[in-house]
C-alpha cells in the first residue's frame, strides 16, 4: 500500500478507526464486485453501519441473542477440553490423521494486528502446532491489505493445514441448507486464501494449505456435531479470479477531488455535517444497487432509495426480461409505442411494445374468452 | 416477460398489477391458518404459533421456554388437538370416481384439508416439524400421546404434497399472492408478506408502495414468521423467557402477550390473502386440481388408518427418482393447464413465439388422406395471424379449446399458417358440427402439450442396481416399506387428468 493511497483512504474515512473486516465482508464484496461505493468505503475501512444511519437509511439486520447464544454454545461443545471433540470428529474425517498435537489459541491478548499476525504466522509457519485457533490472517483486496478475523480453527494434518469452520445450522438426514453451506463455503475459501497469503508472507509453501476445508455443524435436531469436508477447489478459484478484478482502489481514488471524504464531521463523536452532504458524497461513488445487497451490505436501503424508479430494483432477472432498459419510466414509454432514444434499444422497444398490447388485449377480453 | 413488464408497471404506478385474470388455486372454503414462530438459532424450536379456523378466534400457542423439550412436546400435542379434528371433519361425503378407464372405482372425499402459512420458511417449518415429530414413540423412555406422531405424518404429508406444482393442500400465502400479481419491487421483497400485501390491497388513501416500505419496519409490523425480529428477540423475548425461567408469577401471561402482538399482524395478513384469492373466477382446471389433492388425502387418511408406517426419513434411490419425475410432470401439466385457463398466461406464451393467436381464413373440414393403408379424416385449415410465426413445419400444436385435437404446422407463409388436424372430430367420416375451426373463427394454437413420454420403468426398491446404492438397506431405521411411493399419489406411470374442454 502507498502512503498516498492509505493517506487518502484515511482522509475519506475520517478520523474513526477503521472497522475491521471479516470471511463474510469479505464474500460480500465478490459478490458485487462491479460496485464502486462498497470497494472504496470497505477499503477505507469505514464504518457503513452508522453511515446508513446517519444518512436517514439504517441496516435491518441483527443476529438475535439467542442465535449468539447457540452458536457459542455449540462452539465451546466442540472445543471443550482441549478441543477433544474435534480432535475425534477430524480424525475421523480425514483418516490416518493424527491431531494429538498441541493446540494454541491466538486470539487472546489486546496486542495490535501487526503483532497477532506476526505470531499466527510464526505458529502456522511452523509445525509443532496441530490446531491454531483463532488466528489473525490478512489478505489483499483491492490493493490494500485487510486484516480478517476469521472464526476458525486451522488444523494441521499430514503436513497439510486444513480450515475448520464451526457453524451452528443443521445438517438434517445428511442434509444441510444448501444456501447455508454455499456461504460457509464461500466464507472458508476466504481463509484458505488468507492462510496461504500468510504462508507465502512467511517463506512457507502456500499450496500446504489444502482445498478440502471441514465443516462442524450441529446433528439433526440435538447439539452433537458432525462433520463434513467441502472441497473448495471452485470456491478458491472464483474468489481469486473475482479479488483480482476488484478494481483497485487506487484507480477508484483518483477519479475522486482531492478533498473527497464520507467522515460525518464533528469532534468527539457527534457528528455535525449535514446528512444531506454526506448522501450528496455518498452519491460520488457509483453504487451498483440489486436486491441482494438487503441481505449483504449496511448501505442497501440508501442504495435503493437512490436506485429508486430504475429496472434494477426489480432485480437483475426482471431487468434483464425488460431488454436492460435502465429506467422504468422509458419501459413504459416504450411499451406505449415511444420512440427508443437509444437506438441499440430498438429491439428491446419493438418487445415491449407488442408486449403491452398483447397484455392489453388479454386483459380487456378475459371476459370473452373464445375458441 | 409480461410479469417482468408488470412489475415495472406496478413500480410506476404504485399499485401491483394482474398477472393473471382467473385464480389457479383453490381456496377451499373452510381453510385452516397457522402462523408459526420459531427460537432463532435453533434447529426447530418452536416458540409459538396461532393456528385456526375461524379468523375472529385464533388459538394461541405459546412455549415459553423452548429449549425445554417436554414443553415443545406439550405444544405439539396442542397443536395436534387443533389440526387433526380439523383434518378428520374433512373426511365427511365421499363419491366414485372412474379409475383404470372406467374398469375400476375409486373413492374419494368431497373435501380435503388446506392449510395457510404466511410463507415458504412456513412450509419448511411444517416439515421440519412433521419430522421431529412423526419418529416420535408413545412408549418407551420418552413416552408422547399417539396424536404427536400421527400429527407428525399429517404435516409431513403436507409439506411433501406442497412440493407439486399445482397443489394446494399447504399454501404459503406470499407464492400464492406472487402467482397472482405483480408488485413494483423486486422477489427479494416479495418474500416479506406485510410488503407484498400492501401493494396488492394498499389501506385506503396510501399507494402501494408507500404502504410496504411501511410495513418493513419491523418495529411497526413485524415479521410474518417463523423467524422472529432479532431487536423483539433482544428487548422482548430474551427478558419474558429469563424471567419465565426465574418463575416470575406474571412471565406466562406477559410472554403470550408480547407473541401474540408478534403473531396477530400476521395472521390478519394470511386471512387477507386467503379472501383475495378466494375473491378471483377460478380458472377451468382449478377442480380437477383439487380432485387430485383430494384423492391423495384420501389415499394418505386410509394409509394411516391401516396403522401404516410414517414417510421414511431418505427417499430410496428409485423412490427419489420417480418423485422427481412426478414433480416434473406436474410442472408441466400446471404451467400447460394455466395457459389454456387464461389468456393473459397465453399472451405469454405467445410472445415467446410458443403460441400464436389468428382468424381461421379457409378451411377444409373433409379433407381426408388417402396416402396410408386407409383413408382417414385430416381437415387442414389456414390461420392468419399478426404473432410472428417462427415454427417449423412439422410442430405438434393444440388448441386451448379443443384440447382432445392435435393439430400439426404444415407451411408458413408470411402470416399464414397451414395447420393439418387430427382426433376431437367425433367417429364418423365427417367431422361433428363446431369440431374444425370454421372460417372466421378467432383461434389460438401453442405448443404446449400434455402429452408426455412415459415414465421410465423405475426397478421395484428391491431391485435397485448397485450403482444406484442397491436396495435399501433399512432406510427409515427400521421402516421395512423402504422407499415405497408416498401413498394418495398417483403412480409414476399414471396419465394426468384430462384437461377438461371449456
Ligand atoms: S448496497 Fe450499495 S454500496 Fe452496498 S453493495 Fe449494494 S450498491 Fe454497493
Amino acid at each position: 500500500m502507498t502512503d498516498t493511497v492509505a493517506a487518502a483512504l484515511a482522509r475519506v474515512r475520517g478520523p474513526a478507526a477503521p472497522v475491521r473486516h471479516n470471511a463474510r465482508t469479505i464474500a460480500a464484496l465478490t459478490g458485487n464486485p462491479d460496485c464502486r461505493r462498497r470497494a472504496v468505503l470497505d477499503a477505507a475501512g469505514v464504518d457503513k453501519t452508522a453511515l446508513a444511519q446517519y444518512v436517514g437509511h439504517p441496516a435491518r439486520y441483527g443476529q438475535s441473542p439467542f442465535a449468539i447464544i447457540r452458536g457459542h454454545a455449540f462452539e465451546a461443545r466442540v472445543k471443550a477440553d482441549g478441543y477433544a471433540a474435534l480432535r475425534a470428529l477430524v480424525a475421523a474425517k480425514l483418516p490416518g490423521a493424527d491431531v494429538a498435537g498441541p493446540a494454541v489459541d491466538l486470539g487472546d491478548g489486546g496486542a495490535d494486528n501487526a503483532a497477532r499476525y506476526a505470531r499466527t504466522r510464526a505458529v502456522l509457519g511452523g509445525d509443532e502446532v496441530a490446531l491454531a485457533d483463532h488466528p489473525l490472517l490478512r489478505l489483499s483486496v483491492a490493493g490494500q491489505h485487510v486484516y480478517l478475523e476469521p472464526d476458525l480453527v486451522a488444523c494441521r494434518v499430514a503436513g497439510r493445514l486444513h480450515v475448520v469452520e464451526v457453524k451452528s445450522f443443521p445438517v438434517l438426514d445428511g442434509r444441510a441448507d444448501p444456501a447455508k453451506v454455499a456461504a460457509a463455503a464461500v466464507q472458508a475459501a476466504v481463509y484458505v486464501l488468507g492462510l496461504r497469503e500468510l504462508r507465502a508472507a512467511g517463506g512457507a509453501d502456500p499450496d500446504a494449505v489444502a482445498t478440502d476445508a471441514l465443516l462442524v455443524c450441529p446433528r439433526d435436531f440435538g447439539h452433537e456435531p458432525t462433520v463434513a469436508v467441502l472441497d473448495l477447489r471452485r470456491q478458491v478459484a472464483v474468489l481469486r479470479r473475482q479479488l483480482r478484478r476488484l478494481a483497485r482502489v487506487a484507480d477508484l481514488l483518483a477519479d475522486l477531488p482531492a478533498d473527497f471524504t464520507v467522515d460525518l464531521g464533528g469532534e468527539g463523536g457527534a457528528p455535525a455535517r449535514p446528512p444531506g452532504a454526506v448522501a450528496a458524497a455518498l452519491a460520488r461513488l457509483a453504487a451498483r444497487y440489486t436486491p441482494d445487497c438487503l441481505a449483504a451490505c449496511e448501505l442497501a436501503y440508501h442504495c435503493r432509495a437512490e436506485a429508486a424508479g430504475s429496472t434494477a430494483a426489480l432485480g437483475p432477472a426482471v431487468r434483464e426480461e425488460l431488454g436492460g432498459v435502465p429506467d422504468v419510466a422509458a419501459v413504459l414509454a416504450y411499451a406505449d409505442g415511444a420512440p427508443p432514444a437509444d437506438p441499440t434499444q430498438a429491439e428491446a422497444a419493438a418487445v415491449l411494445r407488442r408486449a403491452a398490447r398483447l397484455r392489453a388485449e388479454a386483459l380487456a377480453g378475459a371476459a370473452v374468452w373464445e375458441c | 416477460m409480461l410479469s417482468a413488464l408488470a412489475r415495472a408497471q406496478a413500480a410506476a404506478t404504485g399499485v401491483a398489477q394482474p398477472l393473471t385474470t382467473v385464480g389457479h388455486l383453490h381456496a377451499a372454503a373452510a381453510p385452516l391458518v397457522c402462523v408459526p414462530l420459531a427460537l432463532a438459532g435453533e434447529t426447530l424450536a418452536p416458540l409459538a404459533a396461532l393456528v385456526g379456523t375461524d379468523r375472529a378466534a385464533p388459538r394461541l400457542l405459546v412455549v415459553p421456554q423452548p429449549r425445554n423439550r417436554d414443553l415443545r412436546f406439550a405444544f405439539a400435542a396442542a397443536l395436534a388437538a387443533e389440526v387433526l379434528p380439523y383434518l378428520d371433519a374433512r373426511r365427511g361425503a365421499t363419491e366414485d370416481v372412474p379409475a383404470d378407464r372406467g374398469r375400476q372405482v375409486r373413492v374419494r372425499y368431497l373435501d380435503a384439508p388446506q392449510v395457510w402459512v404466511p410463507n415458504p420458511g412456513g412450509v419448511e417449518f411444517v416439515r421440519l416439524l412433521g419430522r421431529s415429530l412423526r419418529f416420535r414413540r408413545t412408549d418407551g423412555e420418552h413416552p408422547v400421546p399417539a396424536a404427536v406422531p400421527r400429527l407428525g405424518c399429517w404435516l409431513t404429508f403436507l409439506a411433501d404434497r406442497a412440493e407439486l406444482p399445482g397443489s394446494a393442500l399447504l399454501v404459503a400465502a406470499t407464492a400464492a399472492l406472487g402467482a397472482h400479481w405483480a408488485t413494483g419491487q423486486s422477489a427479494v421483497e416479495d418474500a416479506h408478506l406485510p410488503a407484498l400485501l400492501a401493494w396488492i390491497d394498499p389501506p385506503e388513501g396510501r399507494t402501494g408502495a408507500g404502504a410496504a416500505a411501511a410495513a418493513e419496519d419491523p418495529a411497526v409490523t413485524p415479521p410474518a414468521g417463523p423467524a422472529t425480529d432479532p431487536a423483539f428477540d433482544r428487548d422482548v423475548l430474551a427478558p419474558l423467557v429469563a424471567a419465565y425461567d426465574r418463575g416470575a408469577p406474571d412471565a406466562p401471561g406477559r410472554l403470550a402477550a408480547a407473541l401474540r402482538g408478534q403473531l396477530t399482524p400476521a395472521w390478519d395478513a394470511v386471512w387477507r390473502a386467503y379472501d383475495l384469492l378466494a375473491a378471483l373466477p377460478p380458472g377451468a382446471t382449478v377442480a380437477a386440481r383439487w380432485g387430485q389433492d383430494r384423492d391423495a388425502f384420501t389415499g394418505y387418511a386410509a394409509h394411516l388408518d391401516e396403522g401404516g408406517l410414517p414417510q421414511p426419513r431418505h427417499d430410496s434411490a428409485v423412490a427419489a427418482a420417480a418423485r422427481l419425475h412426478r414433480l416434473e410432470r406436474a410442472a408441466a401439466t400446471y404451467a400447460l393447464q394455466r395457459a389454456y385457463d387464461d389468456p393473459l398466461v397465453l399472451a405469454d406464451h405467445r410472445l415467446a413465439g410458443e403460441a400464436f393467436r389468428g382468424e381461421v381464413v379457409l378451411a377444409d373440414p373433409t379433407r381426408v388422406d388417402d396416402s396410408g393403408r386407409r383413408p382417414v379424416l385430416r381437415p387442414r385449415i389456414t390461420v392468419r395471424s399478426a404473432d410472428p410465426l417462427h415454427l417449423a413445419p412439422g410442430t405438434a400444436l393444440c388448441a386451448p379449446g379443443r384440447p382432445k385435437q392435435r393439430a400439426t404446422l404444415v407451411s408458413v407463409e408470411g402470416r399464414d399458417a397451414v395447420l393439418e388436424l387430427r382426433g376431437g372430430m367425433g367417429r364418423g367420416r365427417t367431422p361433428e358440427a363446431g369440431s374444425v375451426p370454421e372460417v372466421g373463427e378467432v383461434v389460438t394454437y401453442t405448443t404446449l402439450t400434455d402429452a408426455f413420454a412415459p415414465a421410465p420403468a423405475f426397478p421395484a426398491p428391491e431391485d435397485t442396481p448397485w450403482t444406484h446404492g442397491g436396495p435399501p438397506a433399512d432406510p427409515a431405521g427400521g421402516d421395512p416399506r423402504g422407499g415405497a411411493e408416498v401413498p394418495g399419489d398417483p403412480p409414476a406411470g399414471a396419465p394426468p387428468e384430462p384437461v377438461p374442454a371449456g
